[in-house]
């Protein structure tokens, strides 16, 4: 481990860590005196937001990916596509820089996303960041930037979709107009956003909470 | 313990809690261009920068006419089957607006247009008073917690990716050609992540002390 574990947590001392501009303050604060966000210590429920989100999140996937995204009626006949078959579409237009945009963001970052915050919330669950050490924590924590980052550039196909129906409907020569699996996925995704948000990633880090730590958790309880 | 009044500093400059790891440090404020590290996690907590608040408001006094521009200018030009249509966003919204998905363009609307144009007023209401030498107004701090909260779901550079998708698309259908609308979203999406650029959350609140 590089890095002396001995540190003191706010919480240890006694105070609560604005999140928003990083003040700590007496817990007798319910706002931060300096940014006047709501301070608390953990979260009240703990993985409970993080999970229902997530859970939501995954369920419109389903949808968003089995139904069309797409409606194309052009001259008579009536074209639908998934938002899988609207990138192979693309790939086979030879727009194969553009196909693979749409499928990692529709595909790959949803998917990651799902993957990465399950992760974290089941290594909170086990305890793992005890185990593994502060570097595998640190790695973690870094991911749920990452997944907090890229998380919104999965709305691109919703985009894609709005702007070809919104000008494909002008009287001109097809019609586009999006399919039920647009609204799902909009959801879907910022279901996901949600459940990312939830997460707190303090909870990680008190995995190698000291013994000191372990009595005040006894003291928290009580 | 600390004797403190909300709407007042007094303690703030000795101590801070990473909001990553909630490790308790003394606080320090950064040289312009230091960055400082959580020592346990490594998160990043403050960037030194000499102009924050000057940058954030010039930033943001650019979003509200180049969305105009975006929003009513002309924004593509198809040419196809022996006709010509020319689409702003507006005309695009109320497109959807008016059909039965009308859900889904308020949403897009919300995402690309009013999000980010209320973001940038909160930041001109919340830190140019401290420019010109005055008080915060009431409600700033609420406004710039807005601001920093909203970022995420302010996403005019991702529509900006979707409109270049959407484009290759319809070349198979029609000639595509993008209008001034298309540059001022352009714009607005590089505005975007230059004030990214610029912004440390955590010194923000220092200067509406």
């Amino acid at each position: 481990m590089s890095v002396p574990a001995a540190v003191t947590t706010a919480r240890e001392a006694g105070l609560v860590g604005c999140t928003t501009c990083a003040g700590a303050w007496p817990p007798s604060l319910a706002h931060c005196p300096r940014c006047a966000a709501r301070l608390v210590s953990r979260p009240p429920s703990g993985l409970q937001p993080v999970w229902a989100w997530w859970i939501a999140g995954v369920i419109l996937y389903v949808p968003a990916n089995a139904w069309p995204m797409l409606i194309t009626r052009q001259i008579g006949h009536n074209e639908q596509s998934t938002i899988l078959g609207g990138a192979l579409e693309l790939a086979a237009m030879g727009s194969y820089g553009v196909a693979a945009i749409v499928i990692v963001a529709s595909v790959v970052i949803p998917i990651a996303k799902f993957a990465a915050i399950a992760a974290l919330a089941i290594a909170v669950h086990r305890g793992t960041p005890g185990r593994v050490g502060q570097r595998t924590t640190r790695r973690l924590v870094h991911l749920y930037e990452v997944v907090e980052f890229i998380g919104r550039w999965s709305m691109i196909d919703i985009f894609v979709v709005a702007i070809l129906s919104a000008l494909v409907q002008m009287g001109l020569v097809a019609s586009i107009s999006p399919g039920p699996a647009a609204g799902c996925f909009a959801l879907s995704v910022a279901f996901t956003m949600l459940s990312a948000r939830a997460f707190d990633p303090r909870l990680l880090w008190d995995a190698f909470g000291s013994a000191q730590s372990a009595e005040m958790r006894d003291e928290d309880a009580r | 313990m600390m004797e403190t009044r909300p709407g007042t500093a007094a303690g703030a400059a000795t101590l801070m809690a990473c909001p990553t790891c909630d490790a308790l440090l003394t606080e320090r404020q950064p040289a312009p261009g230091e960055r400082t590290r959580c020592p346990r996690c490594h998160t990043l907590l403050r960037t030194g920068r000499g102009r924050m608040a000057e940058a954030l408001v010039a930033l943001a006094l650019a979003v509200p006419p180049l969305m105009a521009v975006g929003l009513a200018a002309s924004f593509v030009s198809l040419v196809g089957g022996g006709q010509q249509a020319s689409a702003s966003v507006l005309g695009a919204a109320a497109a959807l607006a008016s059909g039965n998905v009308w859900l889904l363009g308020l949403g897009c609307a919300a995402l690309i247009a009013a999000l980010p144009v209320a973001r940038s007023g909160a930041i001109v209401y919340a830190l140019a008073p401290a420019l010109v030498g005055r008080a915060p107004l009431r409600g700033a701090r609420s406004a710039l917690r807005f601001a920093v909260r909203a970022r995420p779901w302010s996403m005019a550079e991702v529509f900006v990716i979707g409109v270049a998708v959407a484009m290759v698309k319809l070349t198979g259908m029609a000639a595509v050609t993008v209008g001034p609308a298309f540059w001022a979203f352009a714009l607005l999406g590089l505005v975007a992540l230059a004030e990214d650029r610029v912004i440390c959350p955590r010194s923000l609140w220092e200067l509406l002390a």
